[in-house]
């Protein structure tokens, strides 16, 4: 039962950041039609960018605010201007294909121009135990899924509390009749990617303590992610969140009672059968757009 | 005035040819990326400097030595491919892979070819093929893994074990006499954990460690999974004490895992933190040239460099067929050789015989704890 308890509590805290990484595929899907293949990746950079800025002399907390802000500039703002703008036009396959090259681009640049072995990364939280129930939880899983779940909270009351977030529904839901309206819709789409940008920076603080600064770490994160985001709801963000804890869970006790070689095929077999008896995912729905 | 042209271009020609032909060609084929990119990293960068020191001092028997390196990609097809290419170019010697289940499938070609291979790999399994071309620059499995479990049963006094294990050649060949091993000596074995290579989340491992509360854990993973283990370890706050190999308590799993790595232990063919004056001094250059402290690969990549002049000079020629022979029971003592850094002796199958030592991480440094001597 103890050993029950420690995996969910260890399988949330990655399902978490799986969520953080699956909210900003959503977005951007709903905002601007982009399978963005290269979410992954986009959470590995992060890391690196804080580390580069760490290396040029930087303390942990200046590298943490230059790398996020880094990260809304690269992979926010030219990420949208630079490629997805100029490939839009040809349709949603050509821009997935070219987030696909952008993946091997970005990790290619990483293994160049820092390493192809991985680097040690500092936690923010600290390390340490505290007891929940009688359970020693360690201080790290519940920071990180404290920090994720208030990134998500943070996320959901912009998009629904705010006049701002109501504006992003309204670009994501009908552009023309946005438009019409007066919601500066260019300026939303641009909005969630630089949102997808920050939730990439903070999924990327927070994971790489744990898995370490490396140029391939993303290929993991990236599949996670997306098959937590068709799980969830691909046009649903309660949906990306709910897929991400779901899948982060499932993937840990599956490692622990089924086995380890067959862990990733675990989830696998799930989003098939999500596919099959349920393809607007657990909690999407059918022909529906929002955020 | 183009008679004059023509000879002088003639004579620079063959001047070239001469130098060119003078150098002997070692082929290097390590893991430069992909997850075995520290084992590469170091094991070429040993490499180099090996050769830097002996063309510095006029080489082997007047002739420098030149070497090529490609990357493996940690992939053992890739590494296939790459030594037949190297073994196309007729290399006097083929260096790496560092992989065990990169040697095995490149060994056979090198044998194939006449050419001595001289690699990384531990897996017990590749020196008992029969493959006369074959040579460790470290110890087999089959050499270190009963001294393993001999400490875990008589110094750890651990009647319980966790063994966890990396599903690849390196690891299941490890696991295989280490358990063996800890059955005969009466230690029992309480979770026997298999895990992927470049595996980047352990929780799960870890909570069925915790759970089966073993008395000590046996870690056997290459290095970056050994790190994020160590750290998942600490962060379930698992107290059983920790045994392993070289991979476990090497200087890069020290960077990676920080403080989780303290306290970790591991019987060490090779390490820069033994008491040994050449290994001192070999830690210092290779320090001075690369800016960070190199693990054992580091160690493996020079001694294999300085394998080939000792057992070149010894031939007296440079005869990469009689090659493997003269290497084959010969012994290379540092007195003689100092770039051989311990007396080490060669059996008839490739493997070696030389002192070992078992280490402890305190305070983020490898601490030698005792020196295990020569078999024989």
């Amino acid at each position: 039962m103890s050993n029950l308890f420690d995996l969910l509590v260890a399988g949330l805290a990655t399902g978490a950041i799986y969520a953080l990484v699956a909210v900003g595929f959503t977005l951007l899907w709903q905002t601007s039609q982009t399978i963005n293949f290269a979410q992954g990746e986009f959470v590995m950079l992060p890391a690196f960018l804080m580390l580069a800025t760490m290396h040029a002399g930087a303390p942990f907390w200046l590298a943490i605010i230059l790398g996020i802000l880094l990260s809304m500039i690269l992979l926010g703002l030219a990420f949208k201007m630079l490629l997805v703008d100029p490939m839009m036009r040809h349709g949603v396959l050509p821009l997935a294909i070219a987030t696909m090259a952008l993946a091997i681009g970005i990790k290619e640049a990483v293994k160049q121009f820092f390493s192809a072995e991985a680097s040690p990364f500092p936690s923010i939280v600290p390390t340490g135990d505290i007891s929940i129930l009688g359970h020693a939880v360690s201080l790290q899983s519940i920071g990180v899924l404290v920090l994720a779940i208030l990134a998500v909270f943070g996320l959901t009351s912009l998009l629904n509390r705010t006049s701002l977030g109501h504006q992003m529904q309204a670009a994501a839901q009908n552009p023309t009749v946005a438009r019409i309206i007066g919601v500066p819709v260019e300026r939303m789409i641009l909005l969630t990617f630089l949102i997808n940008a920050f939730l990439v920076a903070l999924a990327s603080l927070l994971i790489t303590p744990i898995y370490l600064a490396k140029f391939s770490s993303g290929e993991v994160l990236g599949q996670a992610a997306f098959i937590a985001a068709i799980v969830g709801g691909f046009n649903q963000v309660r949906g990306a969140i709910a897929g991400g804890l779901l899948i982060g869970v499932l993937d840990n006790l599956a490692a622990a009672y089924v086995s380890t070689q067959y862990r990733a095929a675990v989830p696998m077999i799930f989003l098939i059968a999500v596919i099959l008896f349920r393809p607007q995912g657990l909690l999407g729905r059918a022909e529906e757009r929002t955020v | 005035m183009k008679s004059t042209l023509v000879a002088g271009a003639l004579l620079a020609f063959a001047t070239a040819t001469s130098v060119h032909a003078q150098a002997i060609k070692l082929a290097d084929v390590a893991e430069l990326s992909g997850g075995g990119a520290t084992v590469g990293t170091n094991w070429k960068n040993g490499i180099d400097l090996a050769i830097e020191e002996i063309n510095a001092k006029g080489g082997v028997l007047g002739r420098k030595l030149e070497v090529s390196h490609a990357d493996s990609q940690s992939n053992p097809g890739v590494a296939r491919a790459q030594v037949q290419k190297a073994l196309d170019a007729e290399p006097y010697v083929l260096l790496g892979p560092g992989y065990s289940g990169s040697v095995k499938v490149t060994a056979p070609l090198a044998a194939e070819a006449g050419i001595a291979q001289i690699m990384g790999g531990e897996a017990a399994e590749l020196t008992q093929a029969g493959n006369k071309f074959l040579f460790r620059t470290s110890f087999g499995q089959q050499s270190s893994m009963p001294k393993v479990a001999k400490y875990i049963h008589d110094d750890m006094k651990a009647k319980t074990v966790a063994v966890v294990w990396v599903n690849n050649d390196f690891g299941r060949g490890g696991r295989d006499v280490v358990v063996k091993e800890l059955d005969r000596l009466g230690s029992k074995v309480v979770a026997d954990l298999s895990t992927e290579a470049g595996q980047a989340d352990f929780a799960a491992d870890v909570g069925k460690i915790k759970a089966a509360n073993p008395d000590a854990v046996f870690v056997y993973l290459n290095e970056e999974e050994s790190a994020r283990i160590l750290k998942e370890l600490k962060r379930q706050g698992v107290t059983a004490p920790l045994m392993g190999e070289t991979t476990l308590i090497g200087q890069k799993v020290i960077e990676l895992a920080g403080d989780a790595a303290n306290g970790a232990r591991g019987h060490v063919g090779l390490t820069t933190d033994a008491p040994v004056d050449l290994i001192k001094t070999f830690r210092d250059k290779f320090a001075k040239k690369y800016n960070y402290v190199p693990d054992h690969n580091g160690l493996k990549g020079y001694l294999a460099v300085y394998m080939v002049k000792a057992t070149t000079e010894k031939m007296g020629k440079v005869d990469s067929k009689a090659f493997a022979d003269t290497l084959h029971g010969l012994t290379i003592k540092a007195a003689d050789e100092p770039g051989i850094l311990m007396d080490v002796t060669f059996s008839e199958t490739g493997d070696i015989d030389r002192q070992s030592f078992l280490v402890e991480v305190v305070e983020g440094k490898q601490v030698v704890k005792q020196v295990l001597p020569k078999v024989k």
